[in-house]
């Protein structure tokens, strides 16, 4: 009986409970959820524009629900994700400005004294729904508050023409790295090409080659927060991109991240990385031409590369309250309202899966298995690393995405501007300018 | 009573003083240049100096800086894309200032001809200028897009080409098409402004000159760029300065990129201070750009002083 104290008992309980409660099958316990907003909020919310109006609209559906429900008058506003980042840059340093914003990746991360303790809203959450993806608490915690509410990530998986990927060989869609570069190159034979943004584009271009260093062991720092970049894994790396870039569209060292869903949905690229939209718009789209490419498409998980797991970047979306609101309470119900389950799924619905869900027990939402294509996006958070790996998030780690590091240095080694090994010495030297501080 | 009697003399006393100042010319002059030295210093040098402050600290977004001397300036002389900025910023000037003044003086000369619709053709010359530098720089992006762009749509419909065109995807390629795009937006300024300094000449000089049977070349060397070069000057350094702190077209066609190609300073800046969160070294970056800014007005302040002795002024 000494085995199997009171202790243990409640351990093994737990336990059951999340695993129970990882694939969203259970809660592990109704969480309480106390706060008072202060009377008479009034709030400014600036989130991230639209990709899928239907999306949009369902968010603004939900907000005034909110607003219906609990008196809290809420001004909502959208500004393309890029331009979100010097906004709320500005209104952390001259403390005025929106008092929530829903925002990209490590922002929160370099002014986190000026935002708001939403440890309440996260545990209460993740509580509630049987926790949180382990990189979703990477997005949103510091040491141990929270500071940020990841909302999601844009999910990035690949985006492909089923019939060129078949007139190619292969009848599925590669796994490894390998098969992956082995399709690209037959798709270039095929004048079907592959096209991955190269130039200074934060979402595609640092998604795929943060993946593509990754997997091959390569990283921008330690544990330690020590620049490693100059190594021989981030050569493996860089001699492989300079392969797959042979097999590209020509142009791809200009694009942003608009132009690979342009070239797709022209019927000029058979593959890339992006969030769902290029299905979703040319599903809905009144072009006969890119309804076919719609029914055409299929979408999968970027490749394993030699280090045998998963090494997705995703654009994950972050809610950050700011310490200069009047209403600190009315931010912190706006986001657990917008979160709870209910709304989420909504919401998710609404938008076709464009945001892959930073709770697990989010997963059972239907629309991830109305549509075999939507589903790829559905697990990104679980497949993903965030920006700052292996060491932490902060203004290190923003500064080397804001100041694309990772990126110039595959666009300089992939186009023979230099070489590979000129490439990884030039970027490590960028890093550890940001690293030193 | 008497205690009372004091400060009310003293009121009165201090009352003439101020009525009397009131009446010195001087007096009166300061006070009137007052609210115009407030709104230079609030908004002029105030935010100048913070600038100069900045980037001798190591402020980041939404944190309080320390002093750190030249530390910034320091770093970014060992930066390899700090260089390439300013390598970018030259050629981006030089070669964008030349074409605008080129272009711009040859229609301002064609314009101050008498010629049909002048007037239209006028409004016409102004339209670049007219529109906001962030819609023209969209309609660039389109037009250098290496999938859908309309020159290279074109070139192939006439059979001059096979592939399209990497307007934006190569360094080189990707210099010359923004520098093309600042050349569009910016020469109206200066034909225009030409234009004004042209008819302010008197054409007795040309009817003189005609008399003494000089050519259109001898008219335009003797006459015309004398008389012009007041203007010149002044349009040159607005011109130069405005080429090379520009910013919107080259972040809305390219980022800085491909591989910092197309990176200015004030890209640069922008990038490092908002987007990486490093405000003293994007500060830095801005207050390396003020010796060339300062060169180039101390070039047009020298040309000035000539052409006021060529009109027979001092120096």
């Amino acid at each position: 009986m000494s085995d199997f104290d009171r202790r243990s008992v409640l351990k093994a309980g737990l336990g059951g409970a999340a695993l129970l409660a990882g694939p969203g099958i259970v809660p592990v316990r109704a969480a309480e959820w106390t706060n008072t907003p202060e009377p008479n909020a009034s709030i400014r919310v600036l989130r991230w524009k639209q990709f899928i109006q239907a999306e949009f609209d369902k968010f603004a559906e939900q907000t005034k629900k909110f607003s219906e429900k609990t008196g809290i008058k809420v001004k909502l506003e959208a500004e393309s994700w890029e331009d979100i980042r010097p906004k709320a840059a500005v209104a952390a340093n001259v403390g005025a400005g929106p008092d929530l914003i829903v925002g990209t990746l490590d922002d929160p991360f370099k002014f986190p004294e000026k935002l708001i303790d939403v440890t309440d809203v996260a545990d209460y959450l993740g509580k509630q729904y049987g926790g949180w993806y382990p990189v979703a608490e990477r997005y949103g915690k510091k040491g141990n508050n929270w500071i940020a509410i990841p909302q999601g990530a844009t999910g990035g998986c690949l985006n492909y023409r089923i019939s060129h990927v078949k007139a190619a060989g292969f009848e599925e869609f590669p796994k490894d790295t390998a098969g992956f570069l082995k399709l690209c190159q037959a798709l270039k034979k095929n004048n079907t090409p592959a096209g991955f943004a190269l130039g200074h584009a934060t979402g595609d271009a640092n998604g795929w080659c943060q993946w593509a260093l990754w997997a091959f062991g390569g990283k921008v720092v330690n544990d330690k927060n020590e620049v490693v970049l100059d190594a021989p894994e981030t050569i493996a790396a860089l001699e492989y991109v300079k392969q797959l870039y042979a097999t590209f569209i020509p142009g791809v060292l200009s694009w942003n991240d608009s132009n690979n869903n342009k070239a797709f949905l022209n019927g000029e690229l058979s593959l890339t990385l992006n969030g769902i939209s290029i299905w979703t718009v040319g599903k809905n789209s009144p072009d006969p031409k890119q309804q076919e490419i719609a029914k055409d498409m299929n979408h999968a998980p970027m490749p394993i590369g030699p280090v045998g797991v998963p090494t997705e970047q995703q654009n994950v979306l972050v809610y950050y309250g700011y310490k200069h609101s009047k209403y600190p309470k009315a931010v912190k119900e706006y986001i657990k309202f917008m979160m709870d389950k209910e709304n989420y799924d909504a919401w998710e619905v609404a938008s076709n899966g464009y945001v892959s869900p930073p709770l697990p027990a989010y997963n059972d939402n239907p629309v991830w298995t109305s549509d075999p294509k939507i589903t790829p996006y559905r697990d990104c958070l679980k497949r993903c690393r965030d920006n700052g790996y292996a060491g932490d998030l902060g203004y290190a780690s923003a500064a080397v995405m804001g100041d694309f590091v990772v990126v110039d240095m595959f666009a300089e080694a992939a186009s023979g501007q230099a070489t590979p090994q000129e490439a990884a010495k030039r970027a490590a030297e960028r890093a550890k300018r940001y690293y030193q501080v | 009573m008497a205690v009372m009697a004091e400060p009310v003399a003293a009121q009165v006393k201090r009352s003439s003083l101020w009525s009397r100042a009131f009446e010195s010319r001087n007096f009166l002059g300061a006070m009137f240049m007052v609210p115009a030295i407030a709104i230079l210093i609030l908004f002029l040098a105030y935010p100048l100096a913070l600038g100069f402050w900045l980037g001798m600290t190591d402020t980041k977004i939404g944190g309080v800086g320390r002093y750190i001397g030249f530390q910034n300036f320091v770093s970014l002389s060992k930066d390899s894309v700090f260089w390439l900025s300013v390598f970018n910023t030259i050629f981006y000037t030089v070669f964008a200032s030349i074409v605008k003044f080129a272009i711009g003086l040859y229609l301002a000369l064609l314009l101050n001809e008498r010629l049909p619709f002048k007037s239209m053709l006028r409004a016409i010359v102004l339209l670049p200028f007219v529109v906001p530098t962030v819609l023209s720089a969209i309609a660039f992006w389109w037009i250098y897009d290496s999938q859908f762009s309309i020159i290279s749509w074109v070139l192939i419909k006439a059979g001059l080409l096979t592939h399209y065109i990497d307007f934006l995807g190569d360094p080189w390629n990707a210099r010359w098409s923004v520098v093309l795009a600042n050349i569009w937006r910016g020469v109206p300024f200066v034909a225009i402004t030409l234009l004004a300094g042209l008819q302010t000449i008197s054409p007795s000089l040309y009817e003189a000159a005609n008399l003494d049977g000089a050519t259109n070349m001898q008219r335009f060397r003797h006459i015309t760029l004398p008389m012009l070069s007041p203007i010149i000057a002044v349009v040159m350094t607005f011109s130069v300065l405005m080429t090379f702190t520009d910013f919107q077209l080259i972040y809305t066609i390219t980022r800085g990129g491909p591989i910092n190609a197309t990176h200015l300073m004030a890209t640069l800046s922008f990038q490092r201070a908002i987007t990486g969160g490093n405000l003293g070294e994007g500060a830095a970056i801005s207050n390396a750009m003020i010796p060339f800014l300062v060169a180039a007005i101390l070039l047009s302040f020298f040309g000035l002083q000539r052409s006021r002795w060529q009109q027979g002024g001092r120096d």
